[in-house]
């Protein structure tokens, strides 16, 4: 499920492009999101999470909350990389 | 361009109702949403039974919008409760009742349907408060405070929404005889029809009047205001 959704938000950061992102290169599982170094601004970030929220619904038929409560009140932010936004999806989908 | 796609909430009777059949004639396609089974139909109009206050069931309407028509370009937040006794007299639950349709039901249209109408960087929300903020009319502690709420949402979400291409403007309308106002006695809406510069109840043209103002095309530089009815 994971690996699923990490390419499914890859997919959605590609689609979305440079206009609505301002992404500065391609992204992989690794690249940093948000935070020192990361690749979006808060308004890339909020684009990125309701974008993969929809994607999650159209492809998955499940709706998920990717900015719940605990994931805003995490000490490390679930949306950090690729990969830790990925985890906490597919850990919210399967009920976590 | 294509018709407008229009989602109002509360548009089993009043306002709502009245604002709903307005656009279906305009040719949009309208999507309304009430606690209960609408009792009138349209071509144009399709009804979701719903309490604007419960997430799960907001996020279904807003699915099926997205699914079946990929955009959204107006929502009127129309549904409302009101609750008009002295403060020493209302029950915590009628505050709380108040405050989760008119607050957060205003809260969760607004957020969702941004998340439709950022896609094409066109939006129009127009949200409902009333003259009663202004007058700060004793006997309505309660819907004065979630009204008040909404005026602070629809300021805060016009600069937040802003460079979305959304804009989020409120009416106040005047006391209009619909079913929220009809148990308030006569003598009470004298004295508040008589504190207003145009001393008249208002019409239902009147509301829909600014609602037209704000949803046009030509607004796009009015956000984050809010215009009272009779001149409050």
């Amino acid at each position: 499920m994971q690996d699923k959704i990490l390419e499914l938000i890859i997919r959605t950061a590609r689609e979305l492009g440079e206009d609505e992102l301002s992404l500065g290169g391609d992204l992989d599982a690794d690249t940093r999101l948000f935070g020192a170094d990361g690749v979006l601004d808060s308004m890339g970030l909020v684009t990125l999470i309701v974008a993969v929220e929809q994607a999650i619904e159209d492809e998955l038929d499940e709706s998920v909350a990717l900015a719940d409560e605990k994931a805003l009140s995490q000490a490390r932010s679930p949306y950090r990389t690729v990969s830790t936004m990925a985890e906490y999806a597919a850990d919210q989908l399967q009920g976590g | 361009m294509s018709s407008p796609v229009t989602l109002i909430t509360g548009t089993r009777k009043g306002i709502g109702r009245h604002v709903a059949e307005h656009f279906c004639k305009k040719g949009h396609t309208v999507i309304g949403c009430s606690r209960g089974e609408s009792d009138w139909e349209d071509e144009n109009y399709r009804h979701f039974i719903a309490d604007v206050s419960d997430e799960v069931a907001v996020k279904k309407i807003f699915s099926a919008i997205r699914k079946e028509h990929g955009r959204l370009d107006i929502l009127l937040n129309n549904a409302g409760i009101a609750s008009m006794n002295h403060s020493l007299l209302t029950p915590v639950k009628t505050v709380q009742r108040v405050m989760e349709t008119n607050v957060v039901g205003t809260f969760l249209f607004c957020r969702e349907a941004a998340k439709l109408m950022k896609k094409n960087k066109f939006g129009r929300i127009v949200n409902f408060s009333t003259v009663a903020v202004p007058l700060k009319l004793e006997g309505e502690a309660a819907y004065v405070a979630s009204k008040a709420a909404v005026e602070g949402l629809t300021n805060v979400l016009a600069r937040e929404f802003a460079e979305l291409g959304i804009t989020v403007n409120a009416v106040g309308p005047v006391p209009i005889s619909t079913d929220l106002i009809r148990a308030v006695p006569k003598d009470k809406i004298d004295a508040l029809v008589g504190r207003q510069p145009i001393k008249r109840l208002g019409e239902m043209d009147d509301v829909i009047n600014v609602v037209e103002f704000f949803v046009s095309r030509s607004s796009d530089f009015v956000t984050g205001q809010c215009l009272y009815l009779g001149g409050v």
